[in-house]
């Protein structure tokens, strides 16, 4: 397929289209809607199924029925939106079944606003909705990425009977840039042997997330535990910029990824030896990687869109070795490359100070720096 | 020895949609009765490997234990759209669900209009006992004025908790509704009449004419504090009045349909 100027948001649709998505189901909301524009037009001409939605809990509970059939299946939102998709995603979860959601994530908490954020980090990769279950978490940072890991993600979830959730940004949604589609494949109802499509000549099948029997909760809750052990070992996924030689490793993903790519280049025009490190999986987080890298490495910088949400499983994985700074930029805004370039040539010159929390330090210089 | 020359003649036996399972509902609750009407109904229309029930949270949440079919449990109130997913993959399924009034006429309304609104090709048995059964006896949204639970104590004060409400009246304004009527449950004749329904419920999906609801007012001998004899008179004596039994919508085509 040839390069062709794509919209994020679009592209993401297209390429569910084209991974053999059989069913979409959604809500309208800022700035995801494209994607169930798109879908409007484009399932039904195919021969297959499109519903706008009531509201956002309606339209996961209408995936979770359709993907009980063992259909692709697939809704997307915005923040909010996907606050509202909470209870279906502990039940879709805790009915071990495969289902595909986009979170273009927006300004909040609240109404918040409609520009491009990353304050959605630990709703998606530590939770959310009830009870114990993990969702694998993909976070693209241009649009042939989002592209890619949305075909991904019907691969991923059909093989883990999990949900997949690409979790990106009003930026990445919006922009357009070159990209390619994957060609179309054929629509592929497998015969799951999970499935309820109707007990014809067989016993029939339940699927459900009760366990009222607390023993079976807990196997069912061992079993949980257990597929995530293959994801963590098996779905890492991430992408290391100019790392060979870094003494400085800046972490971001998504659209702050991207702009810290940007800042990196920047920086080692200028002789700064530093790379970029940029999860792709947020769920599984690559730990080991950055527990490696924190052995080489005699600093790090977290730029993220949010309140230092990732920041905190670097730490983890880092466990205090070497210093590790934070840089956000929240409420929608997206950082410039230049402040980022600015805080690696801080991180690069000064002596770092680790006696505060990385977050508690960089909202002081923040705020001392608007003030001035 | 004896040998029995009285010809077989069975004239009444479980229904093939039914599991051969002690259910968990209280003595003179009439889910049995419409657990039952269903599975005969599905056995007499040969749908029973065709079927996907969606099973509701309240006193019917183990409702997949006792049908013979392919089942899913939804979240509270979330039946209607679960049902719209698997109806809209697979539209040669014939799909319902099972609900009680906790969770179709006050946690799931907006779930409920909307999918008679689409006119959704699906079935949906509307238990209504004017009561929370599974947590304990609180009050319903179509608990009666006056009615004692245990959180309305000094029974349901309309000017604070408002006014009991009529799902078959409201769903039958819905365009896309093709059959929405109201049954009871409490003797033979009105059981009869109720199976009749469920049976023309489920005509309506088969020839795709859109919604479709049969509301069958029902007991809950336990958490009304009286017998189960005495709450077959009292459905009949105060849940008839302020719920009409009758056919509030029954789309013109039906007429052609014998059954």
């Amino acid at each position: 397929m040839a390069r062709e100027l794509l919209k994020g948001n679009v592209a993401m649709a297209e390429a569910a289209v084209r991974a053999g998505l059989e069913a979409y189901f959604g809500y309208p909301i800022t700035p995801q809607t494209e994607v169930l524009e798109h879908l409007s037009a484009r399932l039904p001409e195919l021969g297959r199924t499109f519903v706008q939605a009531e509201s956002e809990v309606a339209a996961i509970n209408m995936v979770y029925g359709a993907a009980c059939t063992g259909t692709r299946v697939m809704s997307s939102s915005s923040s909010p939106g996907v606050s509202l998709m909470m209870e279906g995603i502990s039940y879709i979860s805790g009915t071990e079944i495969p289902a595909v959601l986009v979170n273009v994530m927006r300004g909040g908490p609240g109404l918040g606003n409609i520009a491009p954020s990353q304050g959605d980090y630990n709703q998606a990769v530590h939770g959310g909705g009830h009870g114990d279950y993990n969702m694998i978490v993909l976070a693209p940072s241009t649009v042939q990425e989002s592209i890619d890991l949305m075909v991904l993600a019907f691969d991923l979830a059909e093989k883990y009977r999990m949900i997949t959730m690409l979790l990106t940004d009003g930026s990445i949604g919006q922009m357009m840039e070159p990209a390619e589609l994957p060609e179309m494949r054929p629509v592929v109802r497998k015969d799951w042997d999970w499935a309820t499509n109707g007990a014809i000549g067989r016993e029939r099948r339940i699927l459900s997330s009760i366990y009222i029997n607390p023993p079976l909760e807990e196997e069912t809750n061992l079993r949980l535990m257990k597929t995530w052990q293959k994801v963590q070992a098996n779905e890492v996924r991430y992408k290391e910029y100019y790392l060979d030689d870094a003494e400085f490793i800046v972490v971001g993903f998504g659209t702050s990824g991207r702009v810290a790519l940007s800042a990196v280049r920047a920086a080692r025009a200028q002789g700064i030896k530093v790379g970029l490190f940029r999860p792709i999986s947020l769920n599984p987080f690559p730990y080991a990687m950055i527990d490696e890298l924190a052995n080489k490495a005699s600093a790090f910088l977290v730029v993220e869109m949010n309140s230092g949400q990732m920041l905190e499983d670097i730490r983890l994985a880092v466990r205090g070795r070497v210093p590790v700074e934070f840089y956000a930029r929240l409420g929608g805004i997206v950082p410039f490359p230049d402040e980022v370039l600015s805080e690696i040539q801080r991180v690069a010159t000064t002596k770092l100070n680790t006696d505060q929390h990385p977050r508690d330090a960089w909202l002081a210089r923040f705020t001392a720096q608007s003030e001035r | 020895m004896i040998s029995l020359a009285v010809p077989e003649n069975l004239v009444y036996s479980r229904p093939e949609s039914l599991t051969s399972v002690h259910n968990h509902y209280c003595p003179g609750c009439t889910h049995g009765v419409a657990h039952r009407l269903i599975a005969e109904v599905l056995d007499e229309m040969n749908v029973r490997d065709h079927t996907i029930g969606v099973a509701p949270v309240g006193c019917s949440v183990f409702a997949y234990n006792y049908f013979n079919c392919d089942f899913v449990e939804a979240a509270h109130g979330r039946a209607p759209a679960m049902a719209t997913g698997i109806k809209r993959v697979l539209p040669d399924r014939v799909v319902f669900t099972y609900q009680g009034d906790g969770d179709l006429a006050s946690i799931g309304m907006a779930e409920i209009m909307h999918a008679a609104a689409r006119g959704e090709n699906i079935t949906v048995i509307f238990i209504n006992n004017a009561i929370y059964g599974m947590t304990g006896g609180q009050m319903a949204p179509t608990s009666l004025p006056g009615q004692k639970t245990t959180s309305s104590p000094n029974g349901r004060d309309v000017e604070t908790a408002g006014y009991p409400i009529r799902m078959a009246e409201i769903l039958a304004n819905m365009d896309g509704a093709g059959y929405i009527v109201r049954r009871s449950l409490h003797d033979p004749k009105n059981i009869r009449m109720a199976k009749k329904a469920i049976r023309m419920a489920f005509e309506t999906q088969m020839h795709g004419l859109g919604f479709s609801m049969v509301e069958l007012l029902s007991t809950c001998p336990t958490n009304w504090g009286i017998t189960p004899i005495e709450s077959l008179t009292w459905l009949e004596d105060h849940m008839i009045p302020a719920y009409p039994l009758g056919d509030y919508k029954v789309s013109e085509h039906l007429a052609a349909i014998k059954f």
